[in-house]
């Protein structure tokens, strides 16, 4: 095992250091009253310069990302990230600007802003957006904010709750809740879809909106989203879309002419931008015009051939962020969206498709497919074949990591037992899905003829299964000194 | 599924044993099992009112959190603080590990309540 | 350029597969009327020769850190990055990796994160860090939340307007759910107003905030906010600058419960305002309560020591709707970051650092003081301070003009931030410039 860096302290081997400052150099305690000074030690370690790289390039051999291999995580949409826009973000015009400069020494920023904002517009069918929220769930947040200012704004004030269908991505309760709605459940028909019956029959003019995800978390299209609409706005409620399956439609078709009132999509998986291990993600929030007044502050805005932040905004629901969102992140959205155009992104969403219809035909002689119809970009099977000899869902996923691939989704969504939700991407080549394949027969293989072989599974990872039980009831959750464990 | 014939059951695995003004609650073994390996227990705080299906902590494993719903109406007056060193004890034995102990000094309200055999029949229509 | 890398001839044979003759039959599911019929209206797509050009001609329309010193700060600072750092970064197994949700195949990242969560707790003296949140703001906002959860109910979160305007409009934001009514407490001579926080802290009080250092760069006197607010059992919330607590007085020896903090000065770009870094750390009582994703150290079947994403059920992907925070995506390579960034300069560097931005302050100050101008505030600081000047928009634009970014605009002064990237010559400019008649 690697040693923690904490472990590979050797005090004075740093060789950090500042230019002569060629100014006084009183000691701190003269300078600043010790009341507001550090007592407690720091700890922090003290590590060599070559050592601290090969520290750092040891923990990235333990790590696995998109350029290592395929990456079929499910509503992840792990498509490859373009190294153009990792050169771009890193420009010192774009890396090196402070967020309070004077607008007139940043407007290359705020026209990428600028055209973002139109872009994303175009891409979805929506009127405008707001670049400000720095992550989906962030997005889904100031989306949710919006409902509820609206109905605020035309003193509703009876509407306290948001319904979820049970296939949703969990953010989407989480979210609802958060800004205070009481989350009502919808149930999915057995064509995994969601159910119009019970829809209208939980509906009431307490009901603020729908939160819906189209393709749905099983990858299929909501074929009746314009009823659904219907259902939703006749009651005086709002249709929210919850961008994580953009990637399914892109080019093709847009929420916004399904008639969805406010949106946020996932620069980070539709559009290309790196996932970094958990983040930094970006989610512009997008809506109708009857919403525009309500977007998160500041909006940018082309004034003659001046572009400028606007924040007069009053019915704004205000800032969710410090400054002006991930600008990094929407650089490299920005670059995405300009190297593939029009025709691009429609090839990217129809190719997405294609994969994910191409693997599902494929798996579907060795593995249970609970909904086996044409899917959009991602699809569900399970164990149910497999769990005849004792193999379940997690055994499949990591005994893929044996075969060198990332994992898919597993156990979500939650209305489908031992679930694998696989989504390829438009990225990955025919041979890479046909390599997947064979892997996932030979699994299956496995599982017939050797199933402790897959129970046990990893073999060649660099550990074995975590005792996750031990983690959550007695956490460790930092390294200290002298303690051993 | 083990199920004692002398406790009372809720719709949400809750158990109630009545000792004089006493009851003792804690879950069944059908939610120790689905919930898996218990890794946390938040505990209610003595002294709380509680009224019937409030809540009255939470119940955490690897990949579920559960609150805990009260089955009766009454005042916390004991807690199992054991669970807090060593939650695995809910899902060794359930029965003999109670959560919370309420006074139920008002209590004719143990009605809405399942004995062993309505309650097993109860989880087989769940199971199916 | 595209990145779809399937030619037609291997398309058609897929299609095949399936039975179809087209890639439009894919989407025979979407009604025809909710298809577009002319394709989106966006240019057509560009070869990577004319991307580059196109993204180097917006870059070169901004002025940048790099070709002009800057004293902005005000949230944001213009820190040095070392090289060995920029260059890690660019390992793809890193920025290319999604959220470490199979622990066999990402311990890389779960250790880089646990180290993270470490330097956390050594800065700011703390039992438990997470994974990390989006920034400052929005962090400090998620800390409030936690503040009226934890307090079963109370609403009250009492703060100073010397803490950063942007935060306080993300905490009134935040405020819409309705379980959170934010008190401000306007300050006084540029710090808190104390005998005003006390007097609002009771009964209902969920938790107080103090910045430190504040955000006119003055070090506020935590103390008796600390001690009215735990008298009230509610939650003591502190934001801080991770650099000065090289120097300064760590949230544990003030008696914080939960700190929370900008993280960009530990190896994030200035970039406009982001992709920054929000940390938060807590007290170990409120470990099982704090949103995003904590890393725990366990072992592996074989005994061997592993980390793993520990104690979920906090988490929106299991409590749904009961969850107190929606959290998700993180700034996990920001973390990264800054964990390097501690490492590659190491404590004895974070300690130089930050007393050279605050001797570069103190001279700075005192080199105005020759030339007949002063500080609007007389308090101690740390690397920032309000320079009272007349017309500050007037005096920005004459710095500009003479090759210098200059400060964030106050009513009637120019807040000025002095890192260790600025240098004597460099000041000497500043001070030559705003002084000079």
């Amino acid at each position: 095992m690697p040693k923690l860096i904490f472990e590979k302290n050797v005090p004075g081997s740093n060789s950090f250091s500042l230019p002569p400052g060629q100014i006084p150099n009183p000691a701190i305690s003269k300078t600043i009253p010790a009341q507001f000074l550090r007592q407690e030690a720091l700890n922090l370690p003290e590590i060599s310069e070559v050592e601290a790289v090969r520290h750092f390039t040891e923990l990235s051999t333990r790590a696995y990302g998109v350029d290592n291999g395929f990456y079929p995580l499910g509503s992840c949409t792990m498509k490859y990230n373009p190294k153009i826009n990792e050169w771009a973000a890193r420009l010192p015009g774009f890396a090196g600007i402070h967020p309070y400069q004077p607008e007139d020494t940043v407007q290359g920023a705020l026209q990428l802003y600028y055209e973002m904002q139109e872009m994303l517009a175009e891409i979805t069918g929506m009127d405008g957006f707001s670049l400000q929220p720095a992550a989906g769930a962030h997005g889904e947040l100031a989306g949710v904010m919006i409902i509820k200012a609206y109905h605020q704004q035309r003193q509703d004030a009876k509407r306290t709750k948001i319904m979820v269908p049970d296939s949703a991505h969990g953010t989407n309760p989480a979210s609802a809740n958060v800004v205070g709605f009481e989350v009502i459940e919808v149930k999915s028909n057995q064509r995994g879809l969601v159910d119009l019956e019970d829809l209208r029959s939980k509906m009431t003019d307490e009901v603020a909106g729908l939160m819906l995800t189209n393709p749905n978390t099983l990858g299929l299209f909501e074929e009746d989203i314009q009823e659904i609409a219907t259902i939703v706005h006749e009651a005086g409620g709002l249709l929210y879309y919850d961008g994580a399956n953009l990637n399914g439609i892109m080019g093709v078709a847009r929420p916004g002419d399904m008639g969805f009132d406010v949106i946020h999509v996932n620069l980070h998986k539709t559009f290309g931008t790196p996932h970094g291990g958990g983040g930094p993600g970006s989610g512009p929030v997008g809506v109708k015009a009857q919403l525009l007044d309500f977007l998160p502050k500041p909006i940018t805005v082309k004034q003659g051939e001046e572009y400028r932040f606007n924040y007069d905004l009053p019915l704004s629901i205000g800032k969710v962020k410090n400054f002006y969102g991930n600008f990094g992140v929407i650089v490299k959205a920005y670059a995405y969206i300009k190297a593939l155009g029009a025709e691009g992104l429609k090839e990217a969403g129809q190719h997405a498709v294609l994969n994910a219809n191409y693997l599902r035909h494929q798996l579907r002689d060795d593995y249970h497919i609970p909904l086996d119809r044409l899917c959009k970009h991602e699809f569900i099977i399970n164990s149910k074949k497999q769990a005849e000899n004792g193999v379940t869902t997690l055994s499949i996923a990591k005994r893929l990591i044996d075969y060198g691939n990332h994992p898919p989704t597993i156990y979500f969504p939650l209305i489908v037992s031992e679930a694998m939700m696989i989504e390829p991407t438009e990225t990955e080549s025919k041979e890479r899905l046909d390599e997947f394949v064979q892997t996932m027969r030979t699994i299956a293989r496995e599982a017939a003829e050797n199933p402790e072989l897959v129970s046990q599974a990893p073999h060649k990872a660099v550990i074995k299964r975590v005792d996750e039980v031990t983690a959550a009831r007695k956490p460790v959750v930092k390294w200290e000194a002298g303690v051993k464990i | 599924m083990h199920t004692p014939e002398n406790l009372f059951y809720s719709k949400e695995h809750e158990w109630v044993r009545v000792e004089g003004n006493k009851g003792y609650i804690g879950i069944s073994d059908f939610a120790q099992h689905q919930l898996g390996d218990i890794v946390f227990v938040e505990l209610p705080e003595l002294d709380l009112e509680i009224n019937l299906g409030e809540s009255i902590g939470v119940i955490e494993s690897v990949k579920a959190a559960a609150t805990l719903f009260s089955p009766v109406p009454g005042t916390i007056i004991e807690v199992n603080e054991d669970l807090e060193e060593a939650p695995e004890l809910l899902n060794q034995d359930p029965y003999h590990n109670w959560i919370a102990v309420l006074d139920l000094s008002d209590s004719s309200r143990l009605e809405g309540l399942m004995s062993a055999e309505a309650y097993n029949a109860y989880c087989q229509t769940l199971e199916s | 350029m595209r990145y779809t890398p399937n030619p037609s001839p291997v398309v058609d044979e897929m299609l095949q597969t399936l039975g179809l003759t087209s890639l439009e039959e894919l989407f025979q599911d979407i009604k025809p009327e909710l298809q577009l019929k002319e394709g989106l209206n966006l240019p057509a797509g560009l070869s990577e020769m004319e991307l580059r050009r196109l993204l180097k001609n917006l870059a070169a329309q901004n002025l940048n850190t790099d070709d002009y010193p800057s004293f902005l700060g005000a949230g944001a600072y213009d820190h040095y990055l070392p090289a060995a750092l920029e260059q890690l970064l660019l390992r793809s197994e890193f920025y290319t990796a999604y959220t470490p949700y199979q622990p066999e195949i990402s311990q890389g990242i779960l250790q880089s994160i646990f180290e993270y969560q470490t330097m956390i707790c050594q800065l700011t003296g703390m039992d438990v860090a997470n994974a990390s949140l989006y920034d400052g703001g929005s962090a400090l906002a998620e800390a409030c939340n936690l503040a009226c959860v934890n307090s079963k109910g109370k609403k009250k979160v009492v703060i100073s307007d010397t803490v950063h305007p942007e935060y306080l409009e993300i905490l009134k934001t935040y405020s819409l759910s309705g379980r959170l009514e934010v008190v401000v407490v306007p300050g006084r001579d540029g710090i808190a107003d104390t005998t005003g926080m006390l007097a609002a802290i009771d009964h209902e009080t969920a938790g107080a905030v103090m910045q430190q250092p504040n955000f006119y760069g003055l070090l506020e006197d935590a103390a008796p906010v600390e001690k009215a607010v735990h008298d009230q059992k509610a939650l003591f919330i502190m934001a801080v600058e991770p650099i000065s607590l090289a120097l300064l007085k760590s949230p544990a020896e003030w008696g914080a419960d939960l700190v929370v903090g900008e993280g960009q000065p530990l190896g994030s770009s200035l970039s406009f305002g982001g992709p920054y870094l929000g940390f938060m750390a807590a007290r170990k009582n409120l470990m099982r309560k704090i949103p995003g994703r904590i890393v725990g150290q366990t072992s592996d079947l074989d005994g061997k020591r592993a980390y793993v994403l520990t104690l979920q059920a906090r988490e929106q992907h299991i409590r749904r709707e009961l969850a107190a925070s929606n959290i998700c995506s993180n700034e996990a390579l920001c973390a990264l970051a800054a964990s390097m960034y501690l490492t590659f300069v190491g404590e004895q560097g974070l300690k130089e650092i930050a007393t050279r931005c605050h001797h570069l302050a103190r001279y700075a100050e005192q080199e105005f003081q020759k030339v007949g101008m002063e500080l609007k505030y007389k308090q101690p600081y740390f690397c920032e301070f309000a320079l009272k000047v007349k017309d500050p928009a007037a005096a920005n634009r004459k710095l500009l003009a003479n090759g210098i970014i200059g400060g964030y605009e106050l009513d009637d002064a120019l807040l000025l931030a002095f890192t260790e990237k600025r240098t004597k010559t460099e000041i000497d400019q500043l001070v030559a410039v705003l002084g000079g008649k």
